[in-house]
């Protein structure tokens, strides 16, 4: 027996299983990035949100230019941002492309329809001249009115707006003031009095909530293009937990079989290729982690794609090794032997599936990008430890003592 | 004697043939059974909270005038709904009328998608396969050798045509997620064959003059045969456990991969591989050293 290699890998088994512990149990809340899964970010159709792509398209009255779709991107910033969710995606695509993504929102159908309203305001007089407009104001926001308990929005205009306002109102008293939102009729209120100071409401909504949308509307502006939606996909927090927790469920019980599998086929080896293998998915989990890389559906298959690709580069490994070990190699040098040959044809595999990974991304759409950001990743890694890793512990167990019967431990 | 890989190729590729040519034909009369990502439209996968029919879900459509929607039961009182694009209007008074006149419901997801979306789609997944093969063939010439990447990006071809060939033939519908799945295949194909390239490769350096192609090849798929076994069947425990475990929402893609991985071990060793050694007789090399 050589203690020293027993110590080696009694370390080893050690740090991995704490590693493997640390990643999904915290021991003390006082570390936040632990448990480190818990880090990995979870894509739309996993936490629940909504995917939009969003396209200006040119109307007779406005016509679709690089400064409209800036604007408008600038305004879905704004309105986005007073839903109060976290860490929403908008970005330009292409020249007229808006994409739009916000996760863990409960009606997610609720908020791409308010996203989409043009929340274009007049006021307009009874002969249709526009009075004033949603230019002119400074701020919106919703209150109750104290004495009818009923919920309203409260406008407050500029001073142009104010000065305009009070000209007409103090013009046309006992006259009517047609209230349009995206030419829709809403109210159309006599004129009782000169309105000077410059405010105005709107009332008649059912709850606070409806008010507020409308404020945050108001406020934030009218889209300078009319945009039209191209592609919405929709994922309830519901559908997306469910996924998440089937997917989880079928890949351990898939990595249980691949690990009985390899233990019964490759005996001792097996068990070393069982433990870097568990070493991989806590690696290649931490880099997703650290990485942000947003973890989606596609994005765990790739993952566990790319663990059937670090189990057959163990493979290739191991049948090397008993092909050496037959033709009368030692032990050891069987294994620097089938490791060297092994290299070359796990490189070359593994660099045509990489071809592929890339194409993917570079072509693919959000969700296949995710898939190949996955895939690639864990494929460098499983290079890795298939390599250098298995062939470490794999030296240390065979150094330990020296074994009689290869049959038995190697299946050679 | 040992089983002749090579020898007996002509059965091989008549296999191949048997499964690919009803499915093209099927592609050619039928073919597949697009989704709204490629065709666009609207998918809505709805739960009530009690026992409801397709028959309630199909009597609130009908008064939208969607009598003919295909409905779907995806699970107990779980409905899928496609309709043609509907706009947020539409699709709103479609789940507000759904609530009314059946009862609570939860939105599980909703989907448009517009008929531009689906032609691009189908632009780049053409695209993706095109450049995809031309670069691991051009990796494959610079590897091995230029027939070698004919053979290997051939094979890819035939797991491609019998993963969408069989889908036609059993009309399951398609959508982006399939361009993953078909994508992946090839990655895993071209995996697959280069390990046995691979062999063929080392084994041509230590052959002696005037041995038959042939056999070196054969012996290469011998010696990598354990290997090309063990691998497509631990990818296998993984497929069939997402393909059981892993919900309806990906059953269909799951599929697919089960189908293309499964000819892309089969065609590494039974059509790249004899496929090179026919490429290599047409140029009248039958032999090492020739």
């Amino acid at each position: 027996m050589k203690w020293d290699n027993v110590l080696k890998i009694a370390i080893i088994v050690m740090v991995v299983a704490v590693f493997g512990v640390l990643a999904v149990k915290s021991p003390t809340p006082a570390i936040p990035w632990l448990p480190i899964t818990k880090n990995i970010k979870q894509g739309l159709d996993l936490k629940g949100g909504v995917h939009v792509v969003l396209e200006a398209v040119d109307t007779p009255e406005t016509r679709v230019t690089p400064d409209a779709v800036k604007r408008a991107k600038a305004i879905l910033e704004n309105r986005i941002n007073q839903f109060g969710v976290t860490e929403p995606v908008i970005q330009e695509q292409g020249q007229r492309r808006i994409v739009v993504e916000v996760a863990g929102v409960k009606d997610p159908d609720e908020v791409v329809r308010t996203l989409i309203k043009p929340a274009f305001l007049e006021f307009k007089a009874e002969d249709g001249r526009v009075v004033v407009t949603g230019k002119d104001l400074k701020d919106a926001r919703e209150a109750i009115d104290p004495t009818t308990g009923e919920a309203e929005v409260n406008l407050t205009f500029n001073p142009e707006g104010a000065r305009k306002f009070a000209e007409f109102t103090s013009a046309n008293i006992g006259r009517t003031l047609g209230i349009y939102l995206d030419g829709k009729l809403l109210q159309n209120p006599v004129i009782r009095d000169a309105i000077t100071d410059g405010k105005g409401r709107i009332t008649g909504y059912a709850s606070l909530e409806e008010a507020h949308n409308i404020a945050v509307l108001l406020r934030s502006g009218a889209l300078p293009v009319k945009l039209e939606i191209m592609e919405k996909r929709t994922v309830g927090p519901t559908l997306g937990a469910d996924s998440l927790a089937r997917s989880i469920r079928a890949g351990i019980a898939g990595f249980v079989a691949i690990l009985v599998f390899m233990l019964g086929y490759y005996r001792l080896p097996g068990l070393v290729a069982n433990f870097a293998l568990v070493t991989y998915t806590l690696l290649v989990l931490t880099i997703y982690a650290a990485l942000k890389v947003t973890m989606t559906l596609p994005g765990i298959f790739g993952f566990l794609l790319s663990l059937g690709m670090a189990i057959d580069a163990n493979i290739i490994i191991f049948e090397r090794l008993k092909e050496e070990l037959r033709s009368g190699r030692t032990l050891r040098s069987a294994i620097d032997v089938g490791f060297k040959r092994a290299f070359i044809t796990i490189l070359d595999a593994n660099v045509t599936t990489l071809i592929a990974a890339a194409v993917l991304y570079f072509l693919g759409t959000g969700m296949i990008k995710g898939f190949a950001v996955t895939l690639s990743i864990g494929i460098v890694v499983s290079m890795f430890t298939a390599i250098s890793f298995t062939r470490y512990l794999l030296h240390l167990v065979a150094g330990v003592r020296p074994v009689k019967n290869l049959k038995l431990l190697y299946g050679a | 004697m040992r089983f002749h890989f090579i020898n007996l190729r002509r059965y091989w590729y008549l296999l191949s043939l048997l499964i690919i040519i009803p499915g093209v034909i099927s592609l050619a009369t039928r073919g597949l059974n697009l989704g709204i990502d490629f065709t666009g439209g609207n998918l809505m996968e709805v739960r009530f909270e009690q026992r409801t029919s397709i028959q309630d879900v199909r009597g609130v459509l009908h008064k939208h005038g969607l009598a003919r929607t295909p409905i779907q039961k995806s699970g107990p009182d779980t409905f899928i709904i496609r309709t043609p694009v509907l706009t947020e209007e539409q699709s709103g008074k479609l789940i507000d009328d759904l609530q009314r006149d059946i009862g609570q419901l939860t939105v599980l997801r909703n989907e448009a998608v517009g008929p531009v979306i689906g032609r691009e789609l189908t632009l780049r997944a053409i695209a993706a396969l095109a450049v995809a093969s031309v670069l691991m063939i051009l990796y494959i010439w610079w590897r091995f050798e230029f027939k070698q990447g004919i053979a290997a990006v051939t094979a890819l071809l035939h797991d491609v045509l019998v993963t969408v060939g069989i889908f036609s033939l059993l009309q399951i519908e398609v959508n982006s997620p399939f361009v993953a799945a078909v994508l992946t295949v090839i990655g895993y194909s071209i995996n697959d064959t280069i390990v046995i390239f691979d062999r063929i490769r080392e084994n041509l350096h230590g052959a002696k003059k005037g041995e038959r192609l042939e056999d070196v090849v054969n012996i290469s798929i011998w010696q990598t045969l354990a290997r090309s076994i063990n691998t497509v069947l631990t990818v296998l425990f993984m497929l069939l456990a997402l393909y059981f475990l892993g919900g309806t929402t990906i059953r269909d893609f799951v599929l697919a991969m089960l189908i293309g991985i499964t000819s892309g071990a089969y065609s590494s060793i039974f059509n790249a591989s004899p496929l090179w050694v026919d490429l290599k007789r047409l140029e009248g090399k039958q032999k090492v050293g020739e």
